[in-house]
């Protein structure tokens, strides 16, 4: 998933280049903040330790094998702060010293499996505790789905560039790229699921403490990303773009000519006609209210805890 | 993943290896930039940054072959590009039955394919000199130098330095389990148990792993405090510029900015 230099067009990979950068140094802020002067010299050596699991690999079948990617864990772990700022180390000197993804597509590597990363990991796992609190189950679950769906996003994303870049219709790209990674994210998952099980079987003071409340911005940012990138997904239809049909029709598509930085390359975004607007807003309403019963789930969970407690009590 | 983990830092006298790391750096970042903001079939500039970075890869001594195999590392990606042959809009150059379909190869198409391999390439080559000739402490400095916050700069210096260590820890790790349990690296071999049990065996080893990261990280700290760190990462200046850095370091930049209108204009 690291993309290497050239393949994405300026007007994609400029400005992520900037959200990524002004996301890692708020992430920069907060934990430098937070954490003590102790833990500072911590983060280098588990950034080099993310950077050696991702050799622990194991065999899936004839011959391929999986591997860890570690945005997820990290962030169960340490918290979404530490993990941005943990995977943007990690891919900086991947980039810098290994060649493995581009220096100026550094930006869109660390958006797609940094920050989108951890961010959908974090809002996942803070949803799933919402909704149904501490049980036994809900530690690997909440591990795997984090793990699993941090991977599939991070594909999305990913896809979606390559498509804002005019290489691959997004109709070829998310679809192949998501269905991959369902698969991929299985392994980060199951990764995920058993080095949490692990860790809190052998360190349980290691896990972080999960609040209830208190952290709904955040972890509602990582949701409506999570459903902008499922909602993108499958707008799928090859059809040309409203004005370019007319302009082919008329026959003055040859007098278009590319300007020399234009804010998206060539045709709006390939692959997403207008006419798919409707689904866009069938599919937002959708997740809407998926989201509202989900909450209102939460809620009603939270306020029998309560009486429980007040019953407790007397 | 290869285990291709060694410093590609070689360390040999050359023009290249003499020029101070922050014009290396600088220089890099922007060829890889305007590689980048070139258009598609601009294969005049492609050219001349080809030469540029040919030249480079001869006077740094690490040799072009070197170079050129190295850069050959991307290549895979160019797969995730390649339907833009079939999908670019324009005039079909090339049409075939392939099954129930009619597939046409578009000239715009190969147009784009090539020019995006030839910009990755370009870039990579470029990357592949600038860490074969800069030791990471000069890139260090040099990243230092162009505004990289103090904290990041000093955490990657952490990392490289425990880098090869935990790798090798990682890499005794799969050794042992290799020994005892499955054989990855044998395409035909039958493997032992469950897909979520082989999972669970590699979760934990990453937990061990992380453990043992965890705890040296702490004795690091302990060590570093006994020797009077107290979180202030301190680095030795810079000397400024030299004239001749100055000299090379606006050339390239205009040889750049040229290529960049050549392309455009053309």
């Amino acid at each position: 998933m690291h993309i290497p230099d050239g393949f994405l067009s300026p007007s994609v990979v400029l400005p992520l280049w900037g959200v990524s950068a002004g996301i890692s140094g708020y992430a920069l802020r907060r934990v430098s903040r937070e954490l003590t002067e102790r833990e500072t010299p911590v983060i280098g050596v588990v950034a080099a330790g993310i950077f050696a699991a991702q050799m622990l690999n194991f065999p899936i079948a004839g011959g391929t094998s999986g591997h860890l990617m570690g945005a997820a864990l990290a962030t169960l772990l340490f918290g979404p702060w530490v993990a941005i700022l943990i995977m943007t180390c990690v891919l900086t000197i991947q980039a810098l010293v290994f060649q493995d993804g581009g220096l100026i597509a550094l930006g869109a590597n660390i958006f797609n499996m940094g920050i989108v990363g951890a961010l959908v990991a974090y809002a996942v796992d803070q949803t799933l505790w919402g909704v149904f609190g501490d049980r036994r189950w809900m530690r690997p679950v909440a591990a795997f789905l984090a793990g699993w769906t941090a991977v599939v996003m991070g594909a999305l994303a990913t896809g979606l560039e390559l498509a804002l870049s005019g290489l691959v219709p997004a109709d070829v790209v998310l679809p192949a790229m998501g269905g991959i990674h369902a698969l991929i994210g299985v392994v980060e998952g199951l990764i995920t699921m058993s080095a949490v099980a692990f860790l809190s079987a052998v360190r349980r003071e290691l896990m972080i403490e999960r609040p209830v409340a208190g952290r709904i911005p955040l972890w509602t940012a990582g949701l409506a990303l999570i459903l902008i990138l499922t909602l993108l997904a499958p707008l799928a239809s090859a059809d040309p773009d409203g004005l370019e049909r007319v302009a082919e029709d008329l026959g003055f598509i040859q007098a278009a000519r590319p300007s020399a930085f234009s804010l998206l390359p060539d045709y709006t975004i390939p692959g997403l006609p207008n006419e798919s607007l409707a689904t866009i807003l069938a599919g937002i309403l959708g997740a809407l209210m998926v989201f509202g019963l989900v909450v209102i789930l939460w809620l009603g969970q939270r306020s029998r805890r309560g009486e429980r407690a007040s019953n407790s009590k007397t | 993943m290869h285990f291709h983990f060694h410093d590609p830092y070689q360390p040999l006298d050359s023009p290249v290896h003499r020029l101070d790391p922050r014009v290396k750096l600088a220089l890099a970042l922007g060829f890889i930039l305007t590689a980048t903001l070139l258009p598609a079939g601009a294969w005049l500039s492609y050219a001349l940054l080809g030469a540029a970075a040919w030249v480079g890869a001869h006077l740094s001594g690490l040799g072009i072959r070197t170079v050129l195999r190295r850069s050959m590392l991307a290549l895979p990606f160019v797969l995730a590009a390649f339907p833009v042959v079939f999908t670019a809009p324009g005039p079909s150059w090339l049409t075939f039955p392939l099954g129930p379909w009619q597939v046409s190869v578009r000239a715009e198409g190969v147009i784009r394919l090539l020019s995006v391999l030839l910009k990755s390439w370009l870039s990579l080559q470029i990357a592949v000199i600038l860490v074969g000739t800069t030791a990471f402490p000069e890139l260090l400095v040099a990243m230092r130098a162009m505004g990289v916050p103090r904290f990041l700069v000093m955490t990657f210096g952490l990392m490289w330095r425990y880098l090869f260590l935990l790798v090798d820890e990682a890499i005794r790790m799969l050794r042992a389990r290799e020994a005892r349990s499955v054989a990855p690296e044998v395409p035909d071999r039958r493997v032992g148990g469950t897909l979520v049990w082989r999972a669970q065996v590699t979760g934990r080893m990453v937990g061990t792993l992380f453990l043992r990261t965890l705890e040296r990280g702490e004795r690091i700290y302990m060590a570093m405090v006994a020797r009077g760190y107290d979180g202030e990462a301190r680095m030795l200046s810079m000397p400024s510029l030299s004239q001749r850095d100055l000299v090379l370091l606006t050339g390239g930049l205009l040889f750049l900015m040229g290529s960049l209108l050549l392309g455009w204009l053309f």
